[in-house]
């Protein structure tokens, strides 16, 4: 039993199979809420409401032609679908679902997300460099230059909860409002919580982040030479990102899932599709800035907004507040 | 060009064309250092065309040279014709006529705002203008029973008259219009993202405005006050009071400024010519097939622009000669040579700024010299041959 069990974390829940079926939900989710913003309505024909619209997407590429450009480099080509796709699905491993501690979650787990985190972004630079189109050249070089103006917010982001609790791992971090009673450690930190769903959209490259894909001006960015197989992966490595991601997010700065099966089940559901409409709302009121507006923009507020957060939160926490 | 600059060809098919385009740009980092454009990959032949149709049947070819502002190249190959043939069209054609123009800038302005978010990555802007877009094309459809191609003029006049109950309706679909526009005016010229990305960007000054010859918004934003409207008035703008919007901020927030004003001015001149819609006929009677040799140039302010018409008869049903110089021809041009000193992110707006139509300015391309072969031309033949070893060879297919 001892053996099959981290298997079964690894495979079934809350691996491969579980972030398959709730990221394709959560991306159904999206679409919907973003095309009702826009007065329309969205995925309709796949299944209940088209539920099932992204499994078949990702189906119908699994079945599509899948090129390789002649002069592009076959092996890392190949490799970094695979590569991000499995990075990010080692990330979500480490979701704190409900109440027992994730059977491998120990002290400094925080950091080893993070850095999978970014495993994704550098996969997607290196996808689009190593596949010899202009258009690939360009879309690599904005992913890496956005990577640059919103990783270093982020983590000043997602520093802050941790430095409340005192500790480097997800799971502790996640249960400290209930734990110590100080419920109140939830709104004071709002600022970094608005940065991290910021930096999360930048990560996911949506708008008004979306420079290295945007597709008027640079076809599919990275991607632009990808299709089938490869190409359905980078699409569910998205989908997986952007569940890993809210789950994270909602686990650092809402106060986790604790609660038992179906309480904290409950609170992962409601909470991730609560991170997820805000993404969608942030997606639908702006319109694509520019990568050096973006540069900006990340340096010039998002940074300095997220150290006056951790500098609120340390100037609470020398004076012993919490 | 330097080690460092690369050239990155957009078109002929890119996401952001609408239509076959093929531009090159030079750029160094994001930063574009030079541009070129090529046209030719919509050409049909609808000049060559009209020399073999009579007036009427030509009036229903000229309509399908754009599929945005179909009544303008109608209105001025029939103001040309009408021209020729010294006829007096009554009030009430006229002021139909003027009607349908300025329900097509309407749609057309509202259908460019759209596109213009969208290539800015505004999608909701998009969607919601080019729902409310469904108004205007829906009153045009009340009107002329079409939304696109409307048909309705002729020679002479137009072809349909609108009743009470329609006259009624306009009103009313005229004032939901106009309590949405009033958001999109203001989401259009104030929204940070948007206004951040397209204020500065593709300046194209107003000296070199004037020079390039550019016309419509495009030479208004640039503060150049030109508007055939005002300048050489046809149709009903005589009897009309309207303002001709300028900006002089050369950019493309300028070009949205413009054209949310005229959206304003137009819904003020429906209303004006719905009220002042004088009673009579429609159409001059007893309009002869026949055009007396002569040749005339209509001028006429289509949405992009102005759309001159030449046409030259020599006495027989048949015009012996239709030149149209779409407005796209005069902005094209200058619209390239506006995205130099911009970043990549900016040519898609910086291109659509113009409302570019490719279909209608395309005339002719000529392949002087083949490549490969030196002088000769790859016949159609040949390149289907080509084809079939092709796919022997590589796909081991056989035909």
């Amino acid at each position: 039993m001892e053996v099959i069990k981290p298997i079964l974390y690894i495979l079934i829940f809350p691996g491969f199979a579980f972030q398959f079926v709730f990221s394709t939900y959560l991306e159904w989710i999206d679409r919907k809420l973003y095309a009702r913003m826009q007065n329309r309505r969205g995925p309709l024909y796949t299944g209940y409401q088209g539920i099932l619209q992204p499994v078949a997407d990702i189906f119908k590429l699994f079945f599509k032609e899948d090129i390789v450009p002649a002069g592009a480099d076959r092996f890392m080509f190949s490799l970094m679908p695979v590569l991000g796709l499995a990075a990010v699905v080692t990330a979500g491993l480490y979701i704190p679902v409900w109440l027992f501690t994730p059977y491998n979650s120990f002290e400094g787990d925080l950091i080893v997300v993070l850095y999978l985190l970014s495993i994704p972004t550098l996969a997607l630079f290196l996808a689009g460099w190593f596949s010899v189109s202009p258009f690939s050249l360009i879309g690599a070089t904005r992913v890496l230059t956005q990577l640059f103006a919103y990783e270093v917010p982020f983590f000043l982001a997602l520093l802050t909860p941790a430095v409340v609790a005192g500790s480097w791992q997800i799971h502790k971090i996640s249960v400290f409002p209930w734990t110590s009673g100080a419920w109140w450690v939830i709104p004071i930190q709002v600022l970094a919580f608005v940065v991290a769903l910021l930096t999360l959209q930048a990560k996911l490259e949506r708008v008004p982040f979306d420079t290295p894909e945007a597709e008027t001006e640079v076809v599919g960015g990275p991607l632009t030479e990808y299709s089938g197989k490869k190409l359905a992966l980078f699409r569910l490595q998205k989908d997986v990102l952007m569940l890993v991601g809210s789950a994270f997010i909602a686990a650092l700065f809402l106060g986790g899932f604790s609660g038992g099966i179906w309480l904290g089940g409950l609170q992962l559901l409601v909470k991730t599709i609560f991170i997820v409409f805000l993404l969608s709302v942030i997606r639908a009121a702006f319109a694509r800035i520019r990568i050096d507006q973006i540069v900006s923009f990340s340096w010039k507020y998002l940074a300095p907004v997220s150290l006056v957060q951790l500098l609120i939160v340390l100037i609470l926490k020398g004076n012993g507040v919490f | 060009m330097d080690d460092s600059t690369v050239r990155i060809p957009i078109g002929p098919q890119h996401p952001f064309l609408k239509e076959p385009a093929k531009f090159d740009f030079d750029i160094h980092g994001e930063e574009i250092v030079g541009a070129r454009m090529n046209i030719g990959y919509n050409h049909r032949g609808i000049e060559k065309a009209c020399e073999q149709r009579n007036y009427y049947q030509c009036i229903y070819l000229l309509e399908r040279v754009c599929g945005i502002c179909s009544h303008s190249h109608t209105t001025a190959f029939v103001q040309a014709v009408e021209e020729i043939m010294k006829l007096e069209v009554p009030r009430r054609g006229l002021y139909l006529r003027t009607l349908v123009c300025e329900l097509e800038r309407l749609h057309s302005h509202l259908l460019w705002l759209g596109v213009a978010a969208h290539e800015v990555g505004f999608d909701s802007m998009f969607m919601l203008v080019w729902r409310d877009r469904e108004l205007v094309m829906d009153i045009l459809e009340e009107m002329s029973g079409n939304r696109v191609n409307y048909a309705i003029n002729t020679i002479g006049g137009v072809r349909r008259d609108i009743t009470d109950a329609q006259h009624k309706n306009i009103l009313k679909t005229l004032g939901i219009l106009k309590q949405r526009l009033d958001y999109y005016v203001h989401i259009g010229t104030s929204e940070p993202s948007f206004v951040g990305r397209i204020k500065g960007v593709g300046k194209l000054p107003a000296k070199r405005a004037a020079e390039m010859c550019v016309v419509g918004p495009f030479a208004r934003a640039s503060a150049v006050d030109v508007d055939v409207r005002r300048d050489d008035p046809y149709a009903a703008y005589r009897e009309l009071d309207f303002k001709v919007i300028t900006y002089d901020s050369c950019d493309i927030y300028g070009r949205v400024i413009v054209r949310v004003g005229e959206i304003v001015e137009s819904c003020k001149m429906i209303e004006q010519l719905l009220t002042n819609l004088p009673e009579g006929d429609i159409v001059a009677p007893k309009v002869s097939r026949k055009a007396p040799a002569g040749a005339a140039i209509s001028r006429y302010e289509a949405p992009r622009g102005e759309d001159v018409h030449f046409v030259r008869a020599n006495g027989t049903e048949v015009p012996e000669r239709v030149r149209v110089r779409a407005p796209t021809m005069a902005n094209l041009e200058a619209a390239t040579e506006s995205v130099i000193g911009s970043y990549v992110a900016d040519i898609p707006i910086a291109i659509a700024s113009i409302d570019p139509c490719f279909s209608c300015t395309d005339r002719m391309a000529i392949v002087l010299r083949d490549r490969k072969k030196g002088t000769r031309v790859t016949t159609w033949e040949e390149l289907r041959r080509y084809g079939i070893d092709w796919y022997g060879k590589n796909k081991g297919i056989r035909f």
